[in-house]
């Protein structure tokens, strides 16, 4: 009997633990990947992985905060919740930056945490935290196991909850004795029992009709589109909605792509660093059609301020959402992709758009986004621009947040929907590079760029393990200007330029750095370099970092300031 | 505005700070709250008496309840023709020669002495808030020692009057 042979055999007459039990519900699941990082509490799943390596994939990270940044990047690309599995204690308190980012930003992910065994809860022992409280009000729904008869409901019901509905985060709290229990039967097959949950998908169709009677009334339409459309996958319906009724649509941050940018009807981004076009169409509108966003604060800036002249219709498919910031006057608890179907399908006497069309057309003209080029060094607004060029503005961009975060979504335009993914809600730095893991993972045909600040970086950069590791083409820019670009763009304009702690004297030598993980590293600082090599280094077949040294002091521009309107936006032309 | 809410939930763990947390998060003002078991095995009620500023914000504390997942239904009760009551305990100073005078004070709330010591009592009464209000507020001079009340309960009468016959009155506002 050879060596190979013995071994099945043992595993195949092993009992079947909690743990084993657990991977076999995850594969039913449909899990391809888990994200995770062991230690002792987790000791029994590892070893049911170990078993059952052959049926499903374990990425290993090398902190806990990077690979939750990663399953979101996985869960923003595909849709599925993405899996993450980390121990006890520090392990799961690590966790907590991305779960309460997953939250914001609405994005399926399933936690499988380690506990210590039933018999010591409570009693602080070693590596034991109290993940449950902890993770309440930043999860969509939490568990903890209780007995191994639960398991197949929870697991179950953990992924429902996750992925439908407005998507979330999810956390199974595992104690170690239940998943290192030894299964006396095969627990039964289970049902999801979820009396208090059951999320409205299809729309009152009288609100509906009440919708498309203001739509044909309505001099002034604006469509606001958020993530809410990329998550039910719409970006379709909303195209042909748009393109029958001749509506301008204003997409948020994290709805950039759910409508394309190069469509004539398309004003861009909205909000704090949106186009001027894009904010004066949402001041002046009569009726704001919002599809799936929640008008967060940065995209509305002051609220007295924001569409004083509009009916609001609001559709979202969680209903705390409609009017919780916003007056709302036609609310419609509804999947968007539902309520575009039914709105397409209701005859409607088009609007009358075509004078307001040709005035937002005059402000996209006379206001365009802007940036100064400089002889002294590279513009992060132009560098934004030659990787939208080299990648035909087709990669996958994951971002920080920041700068660089704004500059993308500015001048990154995207033409489909599933291509960007960035921290908007909570504002996470380290997000960026990570999450382009999750992405890489999820399409690995793609050219999956991340676009971060030397900032952020530094504070998830020990993943370079993992692409090295994983051969994944990452490309890694670093918009590098030596400084926490957006605080200290605030610090100059709203603190009388006391520049306070922004700047980051000492840095790595990232290229050095790079290599040190087996990485191929790149530092370019003028734009003639680059443009140079640009093409050569995209099509380098491996993961790749490009520390592109940028001006320090360019600002993001134009911008609404804390407190003020749509309206009053500065910088929206060239001093 | 005082409002009353009843919740309708899963007896799971972990459910009423699940309640209180988010309360808490949205800065919503708990003025009381009170749970036990309902009719159905497995879900328990809870009543909330919680302060808003305003419709918008009552909106709002309904719908974030409504979507924890082991919340099965809420209602905002105020303004329905509801049986409403609260049940406190008052340990009052009290020596001997007092104890017939306290008890013709308390004898028109329909309260109780329910624990007599050498030198307190302690009284038993259900009602309305304010009528347990009034009642400390008597008890007072004697020197009350401890109070302790359970937070208001409450349930929707058997027959709701149509609206034209709903008198405006309102126990809390």
């Amino acid at each position: 009997m050879n060596v190979e042979a013995k071994l099945e055999f043992q595993t195949s007459t092993a009992p079947k633990t909690g743990a084993d039990l657990l991977i076999d519900l995850l594969i039913k699941e449909g899990v391809e990947t888990i994200f995770g990082y062991p230690g002792g509490a987790v000791l029994p799943i590892y070893d049911a992985i170990y078993r059952a390596k052959s049926r499903i994939h374990h990425i290993l990270f090398r902190h806990e905060q990077g690979m939750i940044h990663a399953a979101e990047g996985y869960a923003r690309i595909t849709g599925k919740p993405g899996v993450v599995l980390a121990t006890s204690g520090p392990g799961a308190t690590n966790l907590v930056t991305g779960i309460t980012d997953a939250m914001m930003d609405s994005l399926p992910l399933v936690v499988f945490t380690g506990q210590v065994a039933r018999a010591v809860i409570g009693t602080d022992a070693f590596q034991e935290a109290d993940v449950m409280a902890i993770t309440t009000p930043i999860t969509k729904h939490n568990y903890q196991v209780q007995s191994i008869t639960d398991l197949p409901r929870i697991v179950k019901e953990a992924f429902h909850i996750a992925s439908t509905g407005r998507p979330g985060p999810v956390l199974v709290d595992l104690p170690k004795d239940i998943t290192s229990g030894v299964l006396s039967e095969e627990p039964e097959e289970a049902d999801i029992d979820l009396p208090g949950y059951q999320p409205t998908i299809k729309p009152n169709p009288l609100q509906i009709k009440k919708l498309a009677d203001s739509l044909a009334k309505a001099k002034k339409p604006v469509i606001l589109a958020g993530a809410g459309v990329l998550h039910a996958k719409a970006s379709e319906e909303l195209t042909a909605f748009v393109e029958k009724h001749k509506i301008p649509v204003v997409t948020t941050l994290l709805g950039l792509g759910s409508f394309p940018a190069d469509n004539p009807l398309s004003l861009g981004m909205g909000g704090m660093h949106g186009t001027y076009a894009a904010n004066m169409a949402l001041y002046e509108s009569d009726l704001l059609i919002n599809f799936g966003a929640r008008f967060d604060d940065r995209l509305t800036g002051n609220l007295q301020h924001f569409a004083p002249f509009a009916k609001v219709a609001h559709i979202d498919i969680d209903p705390a959402e409609i009017g919780k910031n916003v007056p709302t006057q036609i609310p419609i608890v509804a999947d968007a992709k539902e309520a575009l179907v039914e709105l397409l399908d209701l005859p409607v006497s088009p609007p009358e758009t075509v004078e307001w069309l040709e005035k937002l057309k005059q402000y996209k003209q006379d206001f365009p986004l802007w940036y100064k080029h400089d002889p002294n060094g590279m513009c992060p607004q132009w560098l934004i621009e030659a990787v939208h060029k080299v990648t035909n503005g087709e990669a996958i961009v994951a971002t920080d947040v920041g700068q660089h975060q704004m500059w993308a979504a500015q001048y990154y335009t995207f033409n489909q929907p599933h291509r960007w993914i960035t921290s908007g809600g909570l504002g996470t730095m380290g997000f960026g590079f990570p999450a382009a893991i999750g992405a890489q993972i999820a399409a690995p045909e793609s050219t999956v760029v991340a676009i971060v600040g030397d900032g952020g970086f530094q504070m998830t950069l020990q993943e370079l393990s993992v692409i090295y590791e994983r051969n994944l083409p990452i490309k890694i820019i670093i918009v590098n200007n030596g400084a926490l670009g957006m605080v200290r763009q605030w610090q100059e304009l709203m603190y009388d330029n006391r520049i306070s702690e922004s700047l980051l004297h000492t840095q790595p030598d990232f290229v050095k750095l790079a290599e040190s993980y087996g990485i191929r590293g790149v530092k370019i600082d003028n734009q003639e370099d680059l443009i140079a090599s640009l093409p050569e280094l995209f099509a380098y077949d491996g993961p790749i970092l490009i520390d592109c040294r940028v001006l320090q002091q360019e600002k993001v521009f134009p911008m609404i300031a804390p407190g003020k309107g749509l309206h009053e936006m500065i910088g929206v032309k060239p001093e | 505005m005082k409002r009353i809410i009843t919740l309708t939930v899963q007896d799971r763990s972990g459910v009423l700070n699940r309640v209180t947390g988010l309360l808490q998060r949205r800065q919503f003002n708990i003025s009381s709250i009170s749970v036990g078991p309902a009719e159905k095995e497995g879900v328990s009620k809870m009543t909330l008496v919680v302060e808003v500023e305003d419709d918008q914000r009552l909106e709002q504390v309904t719908k974030q309840l409504n979507k924890q997942i082991d919340v099965l239904k809420v209602s905002d009760i105020t303004d329905k023709a509801i049986v409403a009551r609260e049940l406190a305990l008052i340990k009052v100073a009290s020596s001997s020669q007092l104890r017939s005078e306290i008890n013709g004070i308390i004898d028109p709330f329909r309260a109780l002495i329910i624990d007599v010591s050498k030198d307190s009592l302690a009284v038993q009464i259900t009602g309305r808030p304010d009528k347990i209000d009034a009642l400390i507020e008597l008890l007072r001079p004697y020197g009350i020692k401890e109070i302790a009340r359970t937070g208001l309960t409450a349930l929707q009468r058997g027959h709701q009057p149509q609206v034209n016959e709903l008198a405006t009155f309102s126990l809390l506002k």
